[in-house]
């Protein structure tokens, strides 16, 4: 079929991915910070070391976008902004925009964008982000790459490369924007390292107006209900984690990661099929449609490790497997690989711990 | 009350399979459902539909065969269904999906005025999340997306209430009807579809709309040429360059295994050990 020779995106449907002129002007890289009752969200903080070292490859400055209300510490997150890296803030301060609304956040990032024209815009894959993200980039009619893995400068046309998992989490694809611009992404908490804070670095404001006020805005914020906090899972954030997968059969088998978890003073994780039944809460499947982890220790018992997982866990410092199947994918990017039974490994493993931990303190004092 | 709800026909993503050597999706035998995530979406809007009346249509996006999937919603209770399907919207991306969404939502509005649009939070397939903003920019509509709960509809007034899950907590927004919902998962439990509904869901006359009967009027914002995003590469994932460290207890006791696994780790990360030895110690 001559069909099969029709492979270059350029080729097909008469498209065009050529940068017209009047977008070449656009540059430099943006990242949304997103702040929340005095506290800019971490995810904003990754998102500027990442920028950094996309600006650095473009050679353009790298800004930061506050939008809040007049009695928020704007300046204060501008201050810890530069620290990660931000060469400057752009601060749009106004009443309306105390507590996310869509509405005066899409007309406030639109109108920044439209007038300081970045080629980049970057923004937390959080509920806020994402709302804003894509609210925005239909806004200005641009391209926007959802929950990216892996930010990089395609060397031959200067665009961003935005790695992403595809088809439920089975295969990676790289998206680009190459004829509109801003090129938008965003990009999940805890997915990117945290960079470090340089309290030496400092960097310049420009403030900026709205031009809206309340009686133009529809929708009203009538109450905020915080989350109490006591019994929260915070898997992202955990030091250790324990997660299991299908692998173990049954959910009478998943106690056993609940034993190994309590002995190491870990939290417990587990894989997408798992959450699906019933074995666990929804809040600790780890994954691409769940939670990024970073911990120093992952211990994955009968998980073999399919892509949608492998995004969530990979920046964990030490990850050790557990599967009967020495084929399975997560050895292709464990550290320490044990060939067995979960079953039959991990009531041994726990009591190894167990006793090693119990073996060191008794040496420590 | 005129209810719209979008929803997608996406493959079973807990059975899709990757050809190991060729890396690109093995499609056969795959079944297609509704996006999981749109059914807390149509359950939202058959009990808006129950305690206020009115009509819910629903609204579908793709190939022939997505009539299916909007059977399926006939039989849980919606009264209407509209198919848009045309080969020009090929390769689209979200974008271009929401143009021809929202030409479709006004060409429905003509018939009868909507009040609400709904949507799933997002697909399991694309995972964006990016659909459901867009066709609200589009039509103008204001958005609240994550809803967990609809606490009030006043439809004396046109105004809703929702709580909307926001990062730490949740958000009480009010606003005006029309509007688009996004709704959150686990907000509710799919009714079942009675007999008698799945038997007139099978005779269901869906109808198809192509491009023209959708209102399309500018055909380079949809399909391929409506799309910004370019996908310029789809790979499998790479091995680490560093092997694991493998052990099997097949070659050695599980014991072995274990204190063997735990002194290489404690070895090369001691600090690793000092916080678990500082945790155990409280």
């Amino acid at each position: 079929m001559s069909d099969a020779e029709v492979k270059k995106p350029a080729a097909r449907g008469g498209r065009n991915l050529e940068l017209p002129e009047h977008l070449k002007a656009y540059k430099g890289v943006w990242v949304f910070i997103e702040h929340d009752r005095g506290e800019a969200h971490s995810v904003s903080w990754e998102l500027l070391g990442e920028g950094r070292k996309l600006a650095d490859t473009l050679g353009v400055s790298l800004s930061g976008v506050i939008m809040g209300g007049p009695d928020e510490p704007l300046d204060t997150i501008a201050r810890e902004a530069y620290t990660f890296g931000a060469e400057n803030c752009y601060i749009v301060r106004d009443p309306v925009l105390k507590g996310y609304r869509n509405e005066p956040f899409t007309k406030g990032m639109t109108d920044l964008v439209n007038k300081y024209q970045p080629e980049i815009v970057l923004l937390g894959a959080t509920t806020m982000g994402r709302d804003l993200a894509g609210s925005v980039a239909t806004t200005l009619a641009t391209g926007l790459t959802a929950d990216c893995t892996e930010l990089r400068i395609d060397p031959a046309t200067r665009a961003l490369a935005a790695t992403r998992p595809t088809f439920g989490g089975s295969l990676l694809c790289t998206i680009m924007t190459l004829a509109y611009r801003p090129q938008m992404a965003t990009v999940r908490p805890r997915v990117m390292r945290m960079p470090d804070a340089d309290p030496a670095r400092s960097g310049s404001i420009v403030e900026d107006t709205l031009g809206m006020i309340e009686t133009d805005i529809v929708t009203k914020l009538l109450d905020f209900i915080a989350d109490e906090n006591s019994n929260k899972v915070n898997l992202a954030y955990a030091d250790i984690i324990v997660s299991g997968g299908k692998g173990l059969k049954t959910p009478d088998n998943f106690k056993l990661i609940w034993d190994l978890a309590k002995v190491l003073g870990a939290e417990v994780g587990a894989t997408r099929p798992v959450v699906q039944s019933g074995w666990v809460d929804a809040e600790r499947q780890v994954g691409q449609t769940g939670k990024t982890v970073r911990p120093k220790l992952y211990i994955a018992a009968g998980i073999s490790g399919a892509i949608q997982h492998r995004v969530g866990m990979e920046g964990a410092d030490v990850i050790v497997a557990i599967n009967t199947d020495a084929n399975a994918p997560i050895f292709d990017f464990a550290h320490h690989g044990i060939v067995g039974n979960a079953m039959q490994v991990l009531p041994v493993l726990t009591d190894t711990f167990r006793e090693h931990i119990a073996m060191r303190s008794r040496k420590a004092a | 009350m005129h209810i719209v709800v979008c929803i997608k026909q996406v493959p079973d993503s807990a059975q899709i399979r990757v050809h190991p050597v060729t890396n690109t999706i093995m499609r056969q035998g795959v079944p297609a459902i509704v996006n999981p995530y749109d059914l807390f979406a149509l359950e939202e809007a058959l009990r808006l539909k129950d305690k206020f009346g009115g009509k819910v249509t629903m609204l579908c996006m793709g190939p022939p065969q997505a009539e299916d999937a909007l059977k399926k919603c006939i039989s849980f209770g919606a009264d209407d269904a509209v198919l848009v399907t045309d080969r020009s919207f090929a390769g689209a991306d979200t974008l271009a999906t929401s143009y021809a969404l929202a030409a479709a939502v006004r060409q429905i509005s003509k018939e009868q005025k909507v009040d609400i649009v709904f949507t799933g939070k997002q697909t399991i397939d694309g995972d964006t999340a990016q659909v459901g903003p867009g066709i609200a920019k589009r039509l103008g509509l204001q958005l609240l997306t994550y809803v967990s709960r609809i606490a009030d509809l006043d439809l004396e007034n046109d105004t809703i209430t929702v709580e909307r899950r926001a990062e730490g907590g949740v958000q009480v927004l009010k606003t005006a009807v029309p509007c688009l919902i996004t709704m959150l998962e686990g907000t509710n439990e799919m009714r079942f579809a009675p007999l008698e509904n799945m038997i007139h869901a099978a005779r269901y006359p869906v109808r198809k709309w192509n491009k023209e009967a959708a209102g399309i009027e500018d055909v380079t914002k949809i399909g391929l040429k409506g799309s910004p995003t370019v996908v310029s590469k789809v790979f499998g994932p790479t091995p680490r360059a560093e092997k694991a460290l493998m052990q099997s207890v097949d070659d050695a006791t599980p014991r072995d295994v274990a204190l063997n696994v735990i002194q290489k780790i404690f070895t090369q990360h001691p600090t690793l050990e000092r916080d678990i030895l500082a945790k155990a110690s409280v």
